[in-house]
């Protein structure tokens, strides 16, 4: 058995996420390949080949895979893809805008965002908003997968010394092209890797008022996050959602703020260490799921706060 | 130009899900049913092409048991103009769906296909994509605007670090994110016009395509519980508690 597990990088670095696909892979079992799909990404590359375990490195450097755009990847990842038996990615919106693609050019079923590994052929996922766990068997010849990462503790990113090789496939696109990006810019850690996440709800009231919790995430080097209701009001921008169909976290600390605990809300963070909630409203759900919970008023409790950290 | 539209049936989001005892997969007897959300800001999103000019015509197609024609009807009703149902009582996976809407695309020849970018009962997010591949036709998923400009497409996509556009040519794909719009409800006028809109009901072997299963489901289970910890009087003892209790700071 030989997996193949695709990079999360931005070209320039690997994307931690890897690491806890990786992980995943460890625990299917068989050699692990890394393939690295960018251009001018040799710097992904060799970061790849020194992840713990990887066996080897196969670079798909070209333009075409530039903005890895799924058309172009799906294509790349199945004809590269097609002799091994497992493919697995992170289930970040790169991994999942590509690997249905390439499940589908396998002519192949896909398991999406396993939590964990049964055997070789059997995953463990979250269904319903994370109201059920599934666990799925799949007699496909080849196994399409994406990676929650929460359900996999990353494995180390150094030790390994992986013979790096290029492919001279190209996949251009005649169909698609990049046009823009507005990324987020932070000085604060991602969401998804942060220790510590301070999330603000709708009783947040608008979008100045979330300075409060950056003062808090700067003093602990937590990354700040929002409940969709937050989002929806357009009190801070898409990228902070978690959630059901925002981003999962699972750090050690998840400071609820103002935030009543919708079932999606709780699909994106219940898997938190240690659970804070602050609300007005001792009713608030978000209480039933809180290690420690405060009722008050969290314009009072986060200045609070601040000072006494 | 005409805008197909994919539609599924769903539990309805408000509904408590429960596990069956014997854990075989969820309790969905006697249980609300409902359009999945993500469909019905892709209905709507066909409805304000169809709004603003740029669609003539918009088919709704879904696939599922005879009672799916009501989440069609409710389509009908939201401004669709005519509905297929593919009836079918067995459970499909991702790839059987898009191999189905491969072959309603083929013969409706549509220049816009739009999805929801995942169910709230599977949460796959793939059916899409899939149909993507299978008709060699770009995607532009998670949308949050759609801009049809000529015989392109650009499509502003929620990603993870922010927003990214993507200019596809048409026809093309697009499954939708929860930004895109907000859904309107249907008038009682609308939803008795809507009864009088065709609706096709057709089987997955007029279609010419085989009902396969490669997933087998071991078992479902409930999630572990987290119980509800205790509470604190003051930010001080929330403070001292997370130092010297949890030790999370």
């Amino acid at each position: 058995m030989t997996i193949l597990v695709i990079a999360e990088h931005d070209n320039a670095a690997l994307n931690a996420a890897t690491l806890n696909v990786v992980a995943a892979a460890k625990q299917i079992g068989g050699d692990i390949e890394v393939l690295v799909a960018g251009e001018a990404c040799g710097a992904v590359a060799d970061a790849a080949a020194k992840i713990e375990g990887v066996s080897k490195v196969v670079v798909a450097d070209n333009a075409a895979y530039k903005y890895q755009i799924a058309e172009s990847m799906g294509d790349l990842v199945a004809e590269l893809g097609a002799g091994y038996s497992h493919i697995l990615a992170a289930a970040t919106t790169t991994g999942k805008d590509f690997m249905p693609r390439t499940a589908a050019l396998l002519d192949v079923n896909m398991i999406s965002d396993i939590v964990a590994v049964e055997s070789a052929d059997t995953f463990v996922r979250p269904i319903y908003a994370g109201n059920a766990i599934a666990t799925v068997q799949s007699s496909d010849s080849v196994k399409v997968i994406t990676v929650r990462g929460t359900g996999f503790d990353p494995v180390a990113a150094e030790g390994g010394s992986a013979a790096v090789e290029a492919t001279a496939i190209v996949k251009e696109s005649a169909i698609s092209a990049f046009i823009s990006e507005e990324l987020a810019k932070s000085d604060r850690p991602d969401l998804a890797a942060a220790e510590i996440v301070i999330s603000g709800g709708r009783g947040m009231g608008n979008g100045e008022n979330f300075e409060i919790l950056y003062k808090v995430a700067d003093k602990i080097g937590a990354a700040v996050g929002a409940s969709r209701a937050a989002v929806d009001a357009g009190f801070v921008p898409n990228d902070m959602q978690v959630g059901q169909t925002g981003k999962i976290v699972a750090p050690s600390l998840y400071i609820a703020v103002g935030i009543s605990g919708a079932i999606q809300h709780l699909a994106g963070m219940k898997e938190s260490k240690v659970i804070v909630a602050i609300n007005k409203d001792e009713e608030a759900p978000i209480f039933q799921v809180a290690d420690y919970g405060l009722v008050a008023d969290l314009f009072d409790a986060v200045p609070e706060l601040e000072k006494l950290l | 130009m005409k805008v197909l539209v994919a539609v599924k049936r769903v539990i309805d989001y408000n509904v408590k899900v429960r596990v069956k005892p014997d854990n075989s997969d969820v309790d969905l007897n006697n249980v609300k049913m409902a359009m999945n959300p993500f469909c019905e800001i892709a209905v709507e999103e066909a409805v304000r092409l169809k709004e603003k000019g740029v669609a003539t015509e918009i088919v709704v197609v879904s696939i599922g048991p005879k009672v799916a024609q009501e989440q069609i009807r409710t389509s009908l009703a939201l401004g669709a103009d005519r509905g297929i149902l593919i009836e079918t009582d067995e459970k499909l996976e991702s790839l059987t769906v898009a191999k189905l809407l491969k072959a309603v695309v083929e013969k409706e020849q549509p220049q816009l296909v739009v999805l929801g970018k995942q169910s709230i009962d599977s949460d796959n997010n793939q059916t899409g994509q899939m149909l993507g591949a299978l008709t060699g036709l770009p995607q532009g998923t998670f949308a949050s605007e759609v801009v049809v400009d000529g015989d392109k497409v650009n499509v502003t996509r929620e990603v993870d670090a922010g927003l990214r556009t993507v200019g596809l040519s048409l026809p093309a794909i697009v499954t939708t994110d929860l930004r895109l719009n907000e859904p309107r409800y249907a008038s009682l006028p609308n939803i008795m016009k809507a009864k009088r809109k065709p609706l096709e009901v057709v089987s997955p072997a007029d279609l010419g395509v085989e009902i396969k299963s490669t997933q087998t489901v071991v078992k479902v289970t409930p999630p572990a519980e987290r119980s509800a910890g205790i509470k604190v009087a003051d930010v001080a003892e929330l403070v001292e508690k997370l130092k010297n209790e949890a030790k999370v700071l």
